[in-house]
Parts: C-alpha cells; sequence; structure tokens
C-alpha cells in the first residue's frame, strides 16, 4: 500500500503543508518497503485548478490513501473517482502520522471544504 | 458612438450617470453590463423584453473511446479537466470554453455541448433601448455575457450607447470598454474614490482611450481628492454632479431624474454635450 502526504521539505520528518492544492511536496511511504520518496506539486504555483492539479498528480502516483489536514471540493471528486482514501492528519511531523495511520489511529477527513478561488476571500 | 461609464469603486454614481445620459441623448442605447448585479432596469422599466439565454460550450469524453492518454489533461491551463477511475472529469465551471482539449485529444473522444451561464434581456423604455446582461446564481465568470452584450450593440448599428460597466478594473471591465470610443471615469469625493480613480486612469491609458472624469457627490467648500488627482495630473474633468438631496430620493426612488425635473435634464444633458465634444476632437 502507499500512501500519500502533502509536506513542506523533501525529509520523512518534515511539517505537514495545510494547502493540499499549493503545499511545495508530495510524500509517497511505501508500506511494503517501508521507504518513502518525495516529488514537486506539479500545482504549487498554478493560477487555476490547483487543487484539481494536484489530486491529478496524487492520482497518478499510485496511492491508495492520502493523509491531509484539508481537502477541497475539487480535488476530492478527483481523489474518489480512483478510491483513493483520504483520513485527516493530526498535530506532528508526517513519518509519525504514518506510523498513526498504520495504528489506526488517525479517522477519515468528514469535512470537504469549497475551495478559495480566484477573487475570493 | 459607444460610451462607456465607468469607476474603481462601487456605488460612485456610475448607473445614475449612464441611465441619465441616455435618457437625455435619445433616441439612444442603454448597456448594462454590470452581470452580476445589473440594476439599470429598475430605472428604464422596460417594455416587450426579450431574453437571450446566453451558453458556453464544455466538453465531454465518450468514455467508449477515451484510452486515458490525458493528453487532455495536460493541455488544459485551467486544469479544468482530471483523469481518474477510467473517466474524465470536467470541471465546468474553471473551463473556459476554449475547446483545445477537442482539438488535441487524439481519438477524438471529446466533444462540446452548450452550458447556460446567463441570459441577455433586451427591451424599451421610451426611446431608450435597454440590454440587460444577468448572470445565473453560482457562476463566477460574466465574461460571456458581456461579449453577448457587445455583440448586440455592434449590430444594431444604433448612433449613441451607453455601457454601464461593472466596478473595478478586472477583466470583465476591459471586455465593457473594448469598443467603447470614449470612456467617462465617475468618480467620489474621498480618498479611497481617488485612489479607484487613479486605478481606472491607468486601466484606460492601457487601453489607449479617450477618457474624461466626471466628479460626483460634490459638497459645496469640501475638500474633493478625486478633483485634486486630476488637477495634479492635468486630467480633463467633464463635469460636477452636487451631492443633492433630491436627486438623491429620485435616485433612491427608482425614478430616472433627468426625465422628472428640467434642471437635472439640463445637467446631464450639459454632461452628454460636453462628451461629444471631446469625442469629435
Amino acid at each position: 500500500m502507499k500512501i500519500i502526504l502533502p509536506v513542506e521539505k523533501e525529509q520523512e520528518n518534515t511539517d505537514i503543508c495545510q494547502s493540499l492544492g499549493r503545499t511545495p511536496y508530495f510524500m509517497l511511504y511505501d508500506t511494503n518497503t517501508g521507504s518513502s520518496e518525495f516529488f514537486q506539486n506539479p500545482a504549487s504555483n498554478s493560477p487555476s485548478g490547483a487543487g484539481i492539479e494536484a489530486a491529478q498528480a496524487i492520482v497518478d502516483s499510485g496511492a491508495n490513501t492520502l493523509l491531509t489536514p484539508r481537502c477541497g471540493n475539487n480535488a476530492y471528486s478527483v481523489l474518489k473517482k480512483t478510491g483513493i482514501a483520504v483520513f485527516r492528519t493530526i498535530p506532528g511531523p508526517a513519518i509519525s502520522n504514518i506510523h498513526a495511520f498504520l495504528e489506526g489511529d488517525l479517522s477519515e477527513l468528514d469535512t470537504i471544504h469549497e475551495g478559495r478561488h480566484h477573487g475570493e476571500n | 458612438m459607444k460610451i462607456a461609464v465607468l469607476s474603481g469603486k462601487g456605488g460612485t454614481g456610475k448607473t445614475m450617470l449612464s441611465v441619465n445620459l441616455a435618457a437625455v441623448a435619445t433616441p439612444s442605447t442603454y448597456v448594462d453590463c454590470d452581470v452580476e448585479e445589473p440594476n439599470g432596469y429598475l430605472f428604464f422599466k422596460p417594455e416587450d423584453v426579450r431574453p437571450e439565454i446566453v451558453s458556453v460550450l464544455v466538453p465531454s469524453a465518450d468514455p467508449n473511446i477515451c484510452n486515458g492518454c490525458k493528453e487532455c489533461v495536460r493541455f488544459c491551463k485551467f486544469h479544468a479537466l482530471a483523469h481518474s477511475g477510467e473517466h474524465l472529469i470536467v470541471f465546468e465551471d474553471v473551463c473556459h470554453s476554449c475547446g483545445g482539449c477537442s482539438l488535441i485529444c487524439p481519438l477524438n473522444a471529446i466533444t462540446e455541448h452548450p452550458r447556460t451561464v446567463g441570459v441577455v434581456e433586451s427591451g424599451r423604455s421610451g426611446e431608450v433601448t435597454i440590454h440587460t446582461g444577468r448572470m445565473n446564481v453560482g457562476e463566477a465568470a460574466g465574461l460571456p455575457i458581456i461579449r453577448k452584450l457587445m455583440k448586440k450593440i455592434s449590430e444594431s448599428g444604433q448612433e449613441r450607447i451607453f455601457i454601464d460597466c461593472p466596478p473595478g478594473s478586472s477583466c470583465t471591465v476591459m471586455e465593457s470598454i473594448r469598443d467603447a470610443e470614449f470612456c467617462v471615469l465617475v468618480s467620489e469625493p474621498t480618498i479611497f474614490g481617488a485612489h479607484n480613480l487613479e486605478m481606472i486612469v491607468e486601466l484606460v491609458r492601457t487601453f489607449d482611450k479617450p477618457f474624461g472624469v466626471i466628479l460626483n457627490k460634490r459638497l459645496d467648500g469640501e475638500k474633493d481628492p478625486s478633483e485634486e488627482y486630476c488637477h495634479r495630473n492635468c486630467l480633463p474633468i467633464l463635469g460636477k454632479i452636487p451631492f443633492d438631496h433630491e436627486l438623491g430620493i429620485l435616485n433612491s426612488e427608482g425614478k430616472i431624474a433627468s426625465r422628472e425635473n428640467g434642471r437635472f435634464f439640463q445637467m446631464f444633458k450639459d454632461i452628454y454635450d460636453h462628451i461629444t465634444e471631446c469625442v469629435s476632437i
């Protein structure tokens, strides 16, 4: 199983990024090998549709589960089609969130926000 | 002659001015481009109103033909498309209707179909033709409706057209002034008003439009930061409208001041004559 998280830095003890669409990096953790890889979020500077573009990158990464503090409507509808499960992160670095998830301590993200788009506050 | 009336902020008097200019320059056309909240029709109360639906083209993919190559997803600069779980997902409110995805698809799996975004209502009030653009609730982009309005007036052959622009200096305003031969900038005597006036001066200069300023809500003996800004930059002042109790009452009752009172008819007629002099120079 592969677990993905929006993260600030390319290291396992990184902080989690509060914005799924605008996160600078994604961390992809493989439970079979216990190792992580990192890749840049193509949407981090997109002028439009960042949530959609980031969700496409998550789908394309082959992840089965997303751990994130927040998720917008548009991104969620992309993730849902592939059946990616979305769980809410807890305070702490990325790697401890992975451990918390594997021990069953995270709950599913039940609030999907409208998203903050161009021209809105 | 197409005259656009615009202002950097809302509530400066664009609608009051453009409604009254259209009312004194008959036969004329009044066009409400403030498609998020059109209100000129409240003054004219047009008759014989004919609605025309405005729609844009949005794509959809035939799932039996689409092989998930994602060429369209990569092409769309607005990220209105995603491919997930064997499906092409279209975010219609993000789509800008460029049609590029249907051209780029190697399998021709994408077709476009219309989606309604608003309406243009056309009617008459005396010798004034009124076109009102109205965007559907929940829509994000007013441009397609403004384009439809611009197309209507360019086909009309009407001589005196007054375009009531949306407030601000965003792309909907640019679309509204694009075909205008002259821009009338309405300001109010506040620091905020002067700041926003400066922004639209920059805008109309970018578009190389001749323009002049109307100083609205003038109080005798009070400083007007907008007037000071005009003087500092040698900008042409077309006229001044007083902060007049009677004018305010007529306006708040949805009445057209120039049709109600000869004093206001003369005031707006003078402004209109001044504009026509500037246009013919």
